[in-house]
């Protein structure tokens, strides 16, 4: 699989590119947790991050003007295990220069279909609303907590009414997991694309329609594969989006992260206008196996590392 | 009483869920890779039995429930109760027929079974996997058949009816395994 990926990329003059898995800063979104290290220089001790995923450095490459990048790389989410899920993971992650956000998903599919040799049925393509109103009725960018009160109810799931509350994300991501995401691209690559602004913080707002953003997401038999955007590249947005966030993981009590001033830097300085994405590569191999745990494919998870 | 959080749930963890014991049969992490982590988790209602599914968002946490499984002899039913003794402690326990349950079916007096004690008050019985008990009433046996293909219904001293083979005759005693109340063998005393 990885020298398929090299050769698919190389063909397309794509460089292969390898960035510091140790950072001074981290990503600012609520939902990761992170793993730490102290780098020791006596008297000096700094807070390291492990990355959880290489974008920061990889856009800080592009907007010094490497061009069409990819990687292949561990990332690090603390607390995430389960069965699709390993704390540590291996990540494909690539960026394509003066690429929009349809043609990213042109090469995506081209790599599935090498990657699967041509075993997958035709790819399918839907927008978040249309996938979100097909599977439940609902209309996933005007919040109504009744109608999504109404819908949890019927399905047998009405914890969500008090873990979700007034929260748009939340409810989305809970009636998506659980009743959207399993239905998608059985036996086929399955690409959702449009999703909610409330749901993205490194995407592009779609230029017709400010509530959706330019992100994608892949699925097959059920299993969130990746995720791709059409790259933000206005650092004051950036910016804002930070601090937003970082005002929520104070509300919730979550660990204080470090801003990464230098990706904002870079971003100020010029990012190409590009659009990338990144897969979790033990979970194709998990569809290529089809395998039922994340552990079968790893060579020791978690719990034997 | 210690507190759990979803991250302990483990297959046969005793928590309290709504005011009840509960045991976790099977508990899944479900995050999307931008999105708020929950738990799918799967759950036994200790006093109904019944088998729930309840989703929580990851890292909260339920209070755990004072359930313990013991080792307990069955010693004898006095109408109301039936009555069961610890035999490290000598202490006995009561349990009404709500309690006993289908148990009830397969309980011979001196036998050892589990008594599932919450709050030190019995919640449920289990009984052996594998009990013996004596037929009390069945059509006479027929002699040369040892296929068992048909077989016949046999009331058994507990109460129970299984089905067993054509040759097995009254006053016999066998051997039934409890969990799908199927005939396995005669016993030889």
């Amino acid at each position: 699989m990885l020298q398929r990926i090299r050769v698919f990329f190389v063909e397309r003059n794509v460089l292969e590119v390898e960035t510091p898995l140790l950072s001074h800063a981290s990503g600012t979104d609520p939902q990761l947790a992170f793993f730490t290290s102290n780098y020791e220089t006596p008297p000096h001790s700094q807070l390291l991050f492990l990355q959880t995923s290489p974008e920061f450095a990889m856009k800080r490459l592009l907007a010094a003007g490497s061009g069409s990048i990819f990687q292949i790389c561990k990332a690090f989410r603390n607390g995430e295990a389960g069965r699709f899920h390993n704390p540590e993971f291996t990540i494909l992650e690539w960026y394509r220069v003066d690429f929009d956000l349809a043609e990213l998903m042109n090469e995506v599919e081209l790599l599935f279909d090498i990657l699967f040799d041509g075993r997958l049925k035709k790819p399918q393509r839907i927008s978040y609303q249309n996938v979100f109103e097909q599977f439940t009725g609902l209309n996933a960018l005007v919040f109504s907590f009744e109608d999504y009160s109404a819908f949890a109810k019927r399905e047998h799931l009405s914890d969500a009414i008090s873990i979700c509350g007034e929260n748009h994300a939340l409810w989305l991501d809970f009636l998506f997991s659980f009743c959207v995401q399993p239905h998608l691209g059985k036996n086929e690559l399955c690409l959702v694309y449009g999703y909610p602004a409330c749901q993205s913080s490194l995407a592009r707002l779609n230029a017709k329609n400010p509530l959706i953003t330019e992100r994608v997401e892949v699925f097959i038999n059920g299993i969130e594969l990746g995720n791709g955007f059409h790259e933000l590249s206005d650092a004051e947005e950036q910016n804002r989006r930070f601090d937003a966030e970082i005002e929520i993981r104070k509300q919730n009590n979550l660990p204080k992260v470090e801003k990464d001033k230098r990706l904002l830097a870079a971003l100020k300085n010029g990012l190409p206008d590009c659009s990338g994405i990144a897969l979790g590569l033990d979970r194709i191999l998990m569809v290529l196996a089809n395998s039922q745990t994340i552990a079968d494919v790893l060579s020791f998870d978690i719990s034997h590392a | 009483m210690a507190v759990y959080s979803t991250n302990e749930f483990r297959s046969g963890l005793k928590i309290m869920l709504d005011n009840d014991p509960c045991a976790i049969i099977e508990n899944e992490f479900v995050k999307p890779g931008k999105g708020q982590a929950f738990n799918r988790v799967k759950i036994r209602n200790l006093k109904t039995g019944r088998v729930i599914e309840r989703t929580f968002k990851s890292g909260e946490s339920l209070e755990g429930a004072d359930v313990m499984d013991v080792e307990m002899q069955y010693l004898y039913n006095d109408g109301d109760y039936r009555h069961f003794m610890d035999q490290n402690t000598f202490e006995q326990y009561q349990a009404d027929a709500k309690v006993v349950g289908d148990a009830g079916l397969w309980l011979k007096d001196q036998d050892m079974c589990t008594v599932t004690l919450w709050n030190d008050a019995p919640l449920a019985v289990t009984p052996g996997n594998f009990v013996e008990l004596e037929i009390v009433e069945t059509d006479p046996g027929v002699r040369g058949d040892t296929s068992g293909g048909g077989g016949k219904p046999a009331r058994l001293s507990t109460g129970a009816v299984v089905r067993v083979p054509l040759f097995v005759a009254q006053n016999e005693v066998i051997k039934v395994d409890t969990r799908t109340g199927e005939y396995i063998s005669r016993v030889k005393e």
